[in-house]
């Protein structure tokens, strides 16, 4: 096998095939993609979740992860905050020529242990290579569907980094009295862009700047580089908007968590106009505002 | 620390409920930045007002230099190499962002000595570093070309567009001083020392404080200009001292002067500055980017109407604008004060009151 992708790679043909029997297909082996059919042909019923996400991250490994395992953990994680128990994926990928083989196999492979650490197979794939300079080495897409969770579901046991999402919800549930309004995983835009969202044109949302989780070392770097921990983009949380009546329970359910166990109560809603802010420990306000475009990291 | 930092706002309110308006200036951009990330105005009293001074690097660049790395860049033989928050700036209706959208070679460093690795895995292209900012910038692009030159890398070189600070307050405050007092830059003064702030009390005759960027280290600064104003004191309290000493950082004065020299330059919205921007000296003039590319003159008007000029100078504040939050925002900003994270009008913006 070649050292590198070349366009032949992407033409159908026997180096197609080449790819998909001594790459893809060892990676993800499962029942529903084995049989190489068009389509995979998946059980469930009743209502169904689905999602889809592309991935054009650089560079492709980074230090926690790598473009293959944010493919899949993220595309799982929406489907666990839309209150779905993840199960099948697919992944689309798009390779410019000139990639090296052995770059391709350690994304697939990453994909492979992160979709099994998940409880997740992947069904069903495409791939496309591109002219060098169409493309950045490596795009990927994954779709995730699922059955809809009923509210007391419980998902089977799952240890990834996806995972604490999806049992993060459950641990919620535990206790029947317990409601949630909303919930996200706040990724690109990061908490600042949820809130915004989710405040409506009769409602304020109030945060404790003091009590907002952020990692020491989190805000180091933020600081050197300019930037605002509310904006930055996080994988593996979750901002859930609980009724007052049931929020200590809520806190202490997902405390009980691993994944849970920073678990913070960070603000209020209340009766307003629709504006998003922040009091500091010492009673400041400032506004919270959505971020705008690309976080660029300052001079000095 | 909660305590401490209402026990602060409690001694600036008592001490100014026995003084008229006054004004500070922040001359530091980070400042700026970490005075509206703390809603710092919410908490003082309503006769104490901070304005801010030229302290953004990116928003003091002129047109002519932005124009300059503009000029550079757009060339398949380059690779531009920038901080990041100079790659939205606009110049007419390109910045350095659209090129790379159109794609040109522009990459986002965080050190300059990037730079020397990308020269390295493209030997075949020239590799130009955008050399912004003030003191505490310059060392680092000093220590660039300190290095390409002992490497004798022939394919890497600056746009040199570094400022100093002292000659600008100097010339913005000497004939008509719209402040009270300063709030000196603490990262500056970690490179240049205490001492060179003395020049505040000395020559313009004003009390100054240099400060550190948590809330408390702000407030407790404004409280000591405030104990100054109060008992007539003209001095330059260094507020910072865990990080400023009175000489500064030798080291880094050393390579800045080994390298480099001062010069008049540009300031956007000051005009020229004597003896207020550094060019390399003689020696290193091989690794001056605007002798390595042939530049065309394009002179770029500044957009009408908008107030960067004034608010650079202290004289208003970005909500004066008309373009304020309407036609100039984050999103489409009209002048690099809405550019970078350190711009006043960016921060205004981003932390608008509640």
């Amino acid at each position: 096998m070649e050292s590198k992708i070349t366009l032949a790679h992407g033409s159908g043909g026997e180096k197609y095939r080449e790819l998909v029997q001594e790459i893809f297909l060892p990676a993800y082996s499962n029942e529903y993609l084995s049989p190489l059919t068009d389509s995979a042909i998946l059980e469930g019923g009743g209502k169904i979740a689905m999602t889809t996400d592309s991935y054009v991250v650089r560079p492709l490994f980074f230090p926690g992860g790598d473009i293959g395992s944010l493919a899949v953990s993220g595309t799982v994680n929406d489907l666990a905050v839309s209150g779905a128990l993840p199960k099948y994926i697919s992944v689309g990928m798009i390779l410019e020529a000139g990639l090296e083989m052995d770059v391709l196999k350690r994304i697939v492979d990453s994909i492979s242990n992160t979709a099994e650490k998940a409880g997740v197979k992947v069904v069903t794939g495409d791939t496309k290579v591109v002219e060098s300079k169409s493309a950045d080495e490596i795009f990927i897409n994954t779709a995730g569907v699922m059955n809809a969770r009923n509210n007391l579901g419980f998902s089977p046991p799952i240890e990834s980094d996806a995972a604490p999402l999806g049992k993060l919800v459950d641990a919620i549930f535990m206790n029947e009295n317990n409601i949630i309004h909303a919930m996200r995983d706040p990724t690109r835009g990061g908490v600042a862009a949820t809130l915004c969202e989710w405040v409506t044109s009769t409602t304020d949302i109030i945060i404790y700047q003091g009590s907002v989780p952020v990692r020491p070392d989190v805000a180091a770097a933020c600081r050197l580089l300019g930037l605002d921990p509310l904006h930055i983009a996080n994988e593996g949380i979750i901002l859930f908007s609980v009724p007052e009546k049931c929020a200590d329970s809520v806190l202490a359910a997902l405390r009980k968590e691993e994944y849970g166990k920073d678990s913070a109560i960070i603000g209020e809603v209340r009766e307003g106009r629709g504006t998003v802010s922040a009091v500091t420990d010492f009673g400041s306000k400032i506004r919270i505002t959505m971020p705008n475009g690309e976080l660029l990291p300052r001079i000095c | 620390m909660k305590n401490s930092i209402e026990d602060l706002i409690n001694a600036i309110k008592l001490l100014a409920e026995t003084m008229s308006e006054v004004s500070i200036m922040e001359v530091c951009g980070t400042h700026t930045a970490s005075i509206r990330k703390y809603g710092i105005p919410s908490v003082l009293p309503g006769n104490i007002r901070l304005v801010s001074g030229p302290g953004c690097p990116v928003c003091v660049t002129s047109q002519e230099d932005i124009n300059m790395a503009l000029s550079i860049a757009d060339s398949e033989k380059v690779i531009f190499t920038c901080f990041g928050d100079m790659m939205r700036v606009p110049c007419g209706d390109k910045s350095l962002y659209s090129l790379r959208e159109a794609g040109r070679d522009i990459r986002i460093v965080t050190s300059p000595m990037d730079a020397i690795d990308i020269s390295k895995t493209n030997p075949e292209k020239q590799v130009v570093y955008f050399g912004i900012g003030f003191e505490t910038t310059a060392p680092h692009t000093a220590a660039l070309v300190d290095e390409i030159d002992k490497q004798n890398i022939n394919n890497i070189s600056v746009l040199n567009s570094h400022k100093t600070m002292p000659q600008a307050i100097t010339h913005l405050l000497k004939d008509e001083c719209r402040v009270d007092a300063l709030l000196c830059p603490g990262h500056v003064a970690a490179i240049t020392g205490s001492d060179a702030f003395s020049f505040v009390p000395e020559k313009l005759n004003l009390p100054a404080a240099i400060a550190g960027f948590e809330a408390y280290e702000i407030l407790a600064a404004i409280l000591s200009i405030l104990t100054m104003l109060k008992t007539n004191r003209k001095e330059c309290v260094n507020m910072y001292p865990g990080v400023v000493t009175k000489s500064g950082n030798l080291k880094a004065l050393e390579l800045i002067n080994r390298v480099m020299e001062p010069e008049d330059a540009v300031w956007r919205g000051l005009g020229s500055i004597p003896g207020s921007g550094l060019r390399f000296r003689d020696r290193y003039a091989g690794f001056d980017a605007t002798k390595r590319f042939e530049i065309p003159g394009n002179k770029t008007q500044e957009p009408k109407g908008c107030l960067c000029s004034g608010i650079l100078r202290g004289e208003n504040i970005p909500t004066d604008c008309g373009h304020f939050g309407k036609s100039c925002n984050p999103h489409s900003p009209m002048g690099p004060c809405m550019v970078s994270s350190e711009g006043s009008c960016f921060s205004y913006y981003r932390y608008r009151d509640v």
